[in-house]
């Protein structure tokens, strides 16, 4: 079981909401699409269960083309950021509806109703309303009704961007849990990175109704294919700076210079960016290595055991995350550090010309 | 604990008082005054107990009013009802249309109570309205003012068409507030357009629908002047609904403790139905887990 994407384009009076596509899935995998909001992440979903017709290219299940193919004639299941279920049915009859829709018998129907309901912990409510359930438990509901149904493709669309921090941590890491039996092909979409990197499988970053990569999410996050990527790809997102390659040296100016080893040696000499994330900004010196930036303070966010550090140097604005809570003057100079070993190096055109020391080592 | 003395909210509370006192409270004092006393003139009252109230209820007068009444509410609600959701099912959902729609539905709930009877009294005349010369011309016998059973249905045809847009609009909005989401995941579960109205629509609906029925039969149950300038309760008393009996006997006839006695019942029997239809839609809606 695969689908397909081949050249798979939507636009909208004129304008292009997803821009050509190749995508492949394969069976049993759960596929992220990450991307902030208005990405194109639904319109991709949309696509991909036949709600929308593209505009060019085809859609291809198991290398046969089903691109004009109605969403009723296709083997898919779907959760939405709403919690969408029957509500004048109890939970049980929810479960059920895909299954007399498909004509089983009732044995059949209980059997799975019941085992599912199970999985998904709602056996004391079936004979609920799902108004009668808690946000989370309504979106459980949802969430079996969709697996009940044994479809080959599942489309999962923010099922948890309604629901509260703690139900969105519990449901998150049982959720991979849940599908991985079921053989199908998941695609989930979040705008969070989190997400993307706690349900593992494979992620799509998209930016602007584009794919920028695919491939295993550690090592999508390891190794940005470019800066838009990497950008995408972290929260908050990745900082940048001007820097200039001279000989042996990194030239991040403040008077500040990197060895250029390793992989940054053999780049030509000339104007690069250099990207870091925020957890690799740090407040001490750990190292002899370490590059010292002086920057302004603006805002500080303190979360409790984390703080955000917003930072100005110069033109750029940084974020900075910082294990404890520091409590800062704002406004206030000063410095701060970074181990050249956490920098990516990015060409002028946005793509990844060396990837940081330490993401190779991992 | 030591509870605070202060009554100086009373004072808050008065000019409502007040306001319901003028409004409401004073006016039905009046008439219960009325429907315990009897008069002869110049202002002079005597005490009549419940005399009045059952001259009322014995009488055979009433009670074809009140059966006459009953039928029509009936009549108007299984017509306006599935008519009204019938109608919002079908308006265009958002652009240029769905706004015209929504005007053109508007019109008829603008146009003034007398207007409205007014109008269809003259559509149906037989010689100069366009609907009555039509019928006529076609060769069918239709005239409102001595055949009871055409002036029921010019009645009832004048009521649906004034009031149905009531009950669509509502229907509309309840439908409008359905998430796309919904109709995607019924298709995608290969719903049935039936079973979409059924399950999805129909629940969702609910809570519009019972104000819809709510207001609708108050607002028919109470009828008065379509019907009257209408057909001024004719021909004979078919069309004389309880507003309609209530006026001849307060004004035409002057009976003022009959026709107070009357008008408490029929307050009475309003409150009553109202409030058992409320209570079991709300029951209902419970139920359904809406």
């Amino acid at each position: 079981m695969t689908l397909e994407l081949r050249d798979v384009g939507k636009s909208v009076g004129g304008k292009p909401h997803i821009h050509p596509t190749q995508l492949t899935l394969e069976r049993g995998t759960m596929n992220v699409l990450l991307g902030p909001t208005l990405a194109g992440k639904t319109t991709l979903m949309r696509l991909m269960a036949g709600l929308d017709v593209p505009n060019t290219g085809r859609v291809f299940w198991d290398g046969q083309d089903v691109t004009g193919r109605r969403v009723q004639d296709r083997d898919i299941a779907m959760v939405y950021q709403q919690f969408i279920n029957y509500p004048s049915m109890s939970v049980y009859d929810n479960i059920a509806s895909p299954l007399r829709q498909m004509g089983k018998s009732k044995a059949e129907i209980d059997t799975a109703v019941t085992a599912t309901a199970d999985l998904l912990k709602l056996t004391p409510m079936l004979s609920r309303k799902p108004l009668e359930l808690s946000g989370g438990q309504q979106q459980r509901c949802a969430l079996a009704r969709a697996l009940v149904k044994g479809a080959g493709l599942v489309l999962l669309d923010e099922p948890l961007a309604n629901l509260d921090y703690k139900l969105r941590e519990e449901l998150r890491v049982e959720i991979p849990k849940i599908f991985e039996a079921s053989g199908a092909i998941f695609v989930y979409a979040t705008t969070e990175p989190e997400e993307a990197l706690l349900l593992g499988g494979n992620t799509a970053t998209l930016w602007e109704g584009r794919i920028t990569q695919f491939g295993p999410t550690p090592q999508v996050y390891r190794q940005p294919v470019d800066a838009t990527t990497a950008r995408v790809f972290s929260d908050p997102p990745m900082n940048f700076v001007h820097i200039t390659k001279s000989g042996q040296g990194l030239e991040f100016g403040d008077g500040q210079t990197a060895a250029a080893e390793g992989g940054f040696a053999a780049l030509p000499d000339g104007r690069y960016r250099a990207g870091f994330r925020p957890n690799h900004l740090e407040l001490t010196r750990h190292g002899e290595a370490a590059l010292e930036f002086r920057c302004t303070l603006a805002v500080t966010e303190i979360t409790g055991s984390e703080t955000f550090v917003h930072l100005h140097h110069g033109p750029d604005r940084w974020v900075g995350l910082v294990h404890g809570v520091h409590d800062l003057p704002l406004g206030a100079e000063m410095p701060v550090y970074l181990d050249p070993a956490h920098i990516y190096i990015f060409g002028e055109n946005d793509a990844l010309v060396a990837p940081a020391p330490y993401a190779l080592a991992a | 604990m030591d509870k605070t003395t202060n009554q100086k909210a009373w004072f808050l509370v008065l000019p409502v008082l007040v306001l319901v006192a003028f409004s409401a409270v004073i006016p039905l004092m009046t008439v219960v005054n009325y429907s315990v006393q009897d008069t002869f003139g110049n202002n002079v009252f005597f005490w009549a107990g419940l005399e009045w109230f059952e001259q009322a209820l014995s009488s055979d007068r009433l009670w074809a009013a009140f059966g006459r009444q009953i039928m029509f509410s009936a009549i108007i609600l299984t017509i306006q009802i599935p008519l009204g959701i019938f109608v919002a099912l079908n308006m265009p959902k958002k652009g240029f249309w769905a706004s015209f729609c929504l005007v053109v539905m508007a019109l008829p709930l603008l146009i003034p109570f007398n207007v409205v009877g007014t109008i269809w009294q003259i559509f149906g005349r037989v010689d100069i309205g366009l609907l009555g010369h039509t019928l006529d011309a076609m060769g069918i016998d239709y005239n409102y003012t001595n055949d009871v059973l055409d002036a029921w249905i010019t009645v009832i045809v004048m009521d649906v068409w004034h009031w149905t847009s009531l009950v669509a609009l509502l229907a509309y909005a309840g439908l409008q507030s359905i998430p796309e989401a919904y109709y995607q995941a019924a298709k995608i579960d290969q719903a049935s357009r039936w079973k979409v109205f059924r399950y999805i629509e129909l629940p969702k609906m609910q809570g519009v629908l019972l104000i819809a029925i709510l207001l609708r039969f108050m607002d028919s149950f109470m009828i008065y002047t379509e019907p009257f300038v209408v057909t001024g309760g004719g021909p004979g008393n078919a069309t004389t609904f309880l507003s309609i009996d209530l006026v001849k006997m307060a004004i035409g006839q002057f009976d003022l403790g009959p026709a107070a006695a009357f008008s408490i019942m029929y307050f009475l029997v309003i409150l009553l139905v109202s409030w058992v239809f409320y209570t079991v839609m709300t029951n209902l809606d419970k139920r359904e887990g809406f």
